[in-house]
């Protein structure tokens, strides 16, 4: 029986581990081959390590392990004649491009406003914004050239929605992925390209499972634990759960990656266990 | 293979036709026995023919094609416990409830200022306090195992629009209960959200009443439905005059299904980009 996405093609950025290796992997058992990238390299002010070589071939064996075609790169978001280099010959092996998931960001110095590092500011606008706009400008070609419309699928956060403190450069990368959304769905309207972009509250991934993530809920806490931190995660959300699943997140990008979505475009969907609504 | 909502039970309003119908038979595709209410008789303000009992004959037809099991029924989303004793029948019935699609709705059209009393009322009581109503309804059996509801507003629930006041109003009214009942419910892992369509090609916009509302200049001998297409387009961002009622019904697959086990208080338009225009 066909899968919800069979014979497409899907460009999947920050595919090494967490939400982009799961959509690599979702999209793959629902029929896409995948085209993968990720930095793979230490990101500075990040409170997590990073992801590696070893995590992107992990990737690799659990898409190939579904009888699906993926070819993964190291390539960086911020740069942008890397990063189309990368997608032309990944689409030149794979012969076309479907679907985009602009997945890769990063978590880093967690500061008021006024404190937040000059360099640190700029790399996460670079990566969260920047990069998701690189993504878009590099795959519209391809998509355009098939003829048959596509879906790109713009990660943002509940944070793209309502303002959290001390963390104002995710806030406003994310807040500006939206803005971006909205302007690629008219844009691309014509072509029958559609655009949406992704809301999750807290995902169980090495992002946020780290001790300064835990101090951000936290702040009274010398060194809080993922136990203490898990009722303070909770009641950020609507829902009694402290945090979604890789997965939640995949499905949602798989709704609107296929058909069933034909006519969804400039859409900011949260899958946030009701945190923005709360 | 199982479906997509294999083994529950959804309790679905305004069933007879329309995306009603296209719900029904989406979810039962998908492995879902069906609790199927409609009117199937006219409202006096409303400017189009409403759905028949022959009309709900043919969703409960197409649902058992499927072999699934179909509870119908006439009730009014207006009378609470005409609707309360019609769910609690089909609950008994088929022996549980998990999905609740409060998609009965009527349409009309006027000056805000020139409005008719019963007209306004009759546009509230059934597309804000009928949703209502079905929730309410509905909550007790959710309570056990938790849930999906899925409340069907428009765009006309997120931007305003000439000449229908009372159906923007109460389409927005649907919202702000969607958001409500999301936070009520939350503690039992009842999820609620909202689907906001475009035109959606069904008697509800394909009628006199509404070619004349969007091609006000065209001799009403020109009013067709190929005439209108255009116009019903320039309010869409994709080139498409309108969406089929199997969009929504896509839509509301997903939010009931466990695929969407985390998404709740959302206001999700399927709509080729109307809101974003």
């Amino acid at each position: 029986m066909a899968g919800r996405v069979e014979g497409k093609v899907a460009f999947i950025t920050g595919a090494a581990r967490g939400q982009g290796r799961s959509h690599a992997i979702r999209l793959a058992e629902e029929g896409a081959d995948i085209i993968a990238i990720d930095l793979l390299e230490e990101i500075p002010g990040a409170p997590y390590g990073p992801a590696t070589r070893q995590d992107l071939d992990e990737t690799v064996r659990a898409v190939e392990a579904l009888d699906r075609r993926i070819i993964a790169s190291k390539a960086d978001v911020r740069d942008y004649e890397g990063l189309k280099a990368v997608l032309d010959a990944g689409v030149a092996e794979l012969g076309r491009l479907d679907i985009v998931a602009a997945n890769a960001g990063i978590s880093t110095q967690m500061a008021p406003s006024e404190e937040l590092d000059e360099a640190i500011w700029h790399d996460m606008i670079d990566t969260n914004l920047t990069g998701v706009w690189h993504t878009a400008k590099a795959a519209i070609p391809h998509i355009k050239a098939g003829g048959r419309g596509g879906s790109l699928v713009l990660t943002s956060s509940a944070t793209g929605l309502q303002a959290y403190p001390n963390v104002a450069h995710y806030v406003s990368a994310k807040h500006g992925v939206v803005g971006l959304m909205r302007t690629l769905a008219l844009e691309l309207a014509p072509d029958m390209i559609r655009v949406n972009s992704l809301h999750p509250t807290q995902v169980d991934t090495p992002m946020i499972m780290n001790e300064p993530t835990f101090r951000l809920f936290l702040p009274g806490v010398e060194h809080p634990t993922v136990e203490d931190f898990e009722p303070a995660s909770q009641a950020m959300n609507a829902l009694p759960i402290p945090w979604v699943e890789p997965v939640d997140i995949s499905n949602a990008l798989l709704f609107l990656a296929s058909d069933e979505a034909r006519y969804v475009t400039g859409v900011a969907l949260p899958i946030d266990a009701g945190a923005v609504v709360k | 293979m199982a479906g997509r909502v294999e083994g529950k039970v959804a309790f679905i309003t305004g069933a007879a036709r329309g995306q009603g119908r296209s719900h029904a038979i989406r979810l039962a595709e998908e492995g879902a026995d069906i609790i199927a209410v409609d009117l199937v008789e006219q409202i006096d303000s409303v400017p189009y023919a409403m759905a028949t009992p022959a009309d709900l004959d043919e969703t409960v037809r197409q649902v058992e094609a499927l072999d699934r099991r179909i509870v119908a029924g006439r009730a009014d989303v207006r009378d609470y416990d005409a609707l309360k004793t019609a769910l609690d029948e089909g609950v008994a019935q088929l022996g549980r409830l998990d999905i609740v699609s409060a998609n009965a709705g009527i349409f009309s059209q006027g000056r805000s200022d020139e409005l008719p009393e019963e007209t306004w009322r009759d546009m509230i009581d059934v597309n804000l306090t009928g949703v209502w109503h079905t929730a309410k309804a509905a909550i007790p059996h959710l309570r056990a195992a938790g849930g999906s509801m899925i409340l069907t507003s428009s765009t006309a629930g997120l931007a305003g629009f000439e000449n229908f006041a009372h159906y923007v109003s109460a389409k927005h009214g649907v919202v702000g209960l969607m958001r409500t009942l999301a936070l009520e419910l939350a503690p039992d892992m009842i999820r609620v959200n909202s689907v906001h369509p475009t035109s959606v090609d069904t008697d509800m916009i394909q009628n006199a009443m509404t070619y004349a509302l969007f091609a006000p200049d065209l001799p009403e001998s020109e009013r067709t439905r190929e005439a209108l297409g255009p116009r019903f387009q320039t309010m869409n961002a994709l080139p498409i005059p309108w969406v089929d009622p199997v969009d929504i019904s896509n839509a509301v697959l997903w939010l009931a299904s466990d695929e969407a086990r985390y998404v709740t208080g959302v206001a999700l338009p399927v709509d080729a980009g109307f809101t974003a225009k």
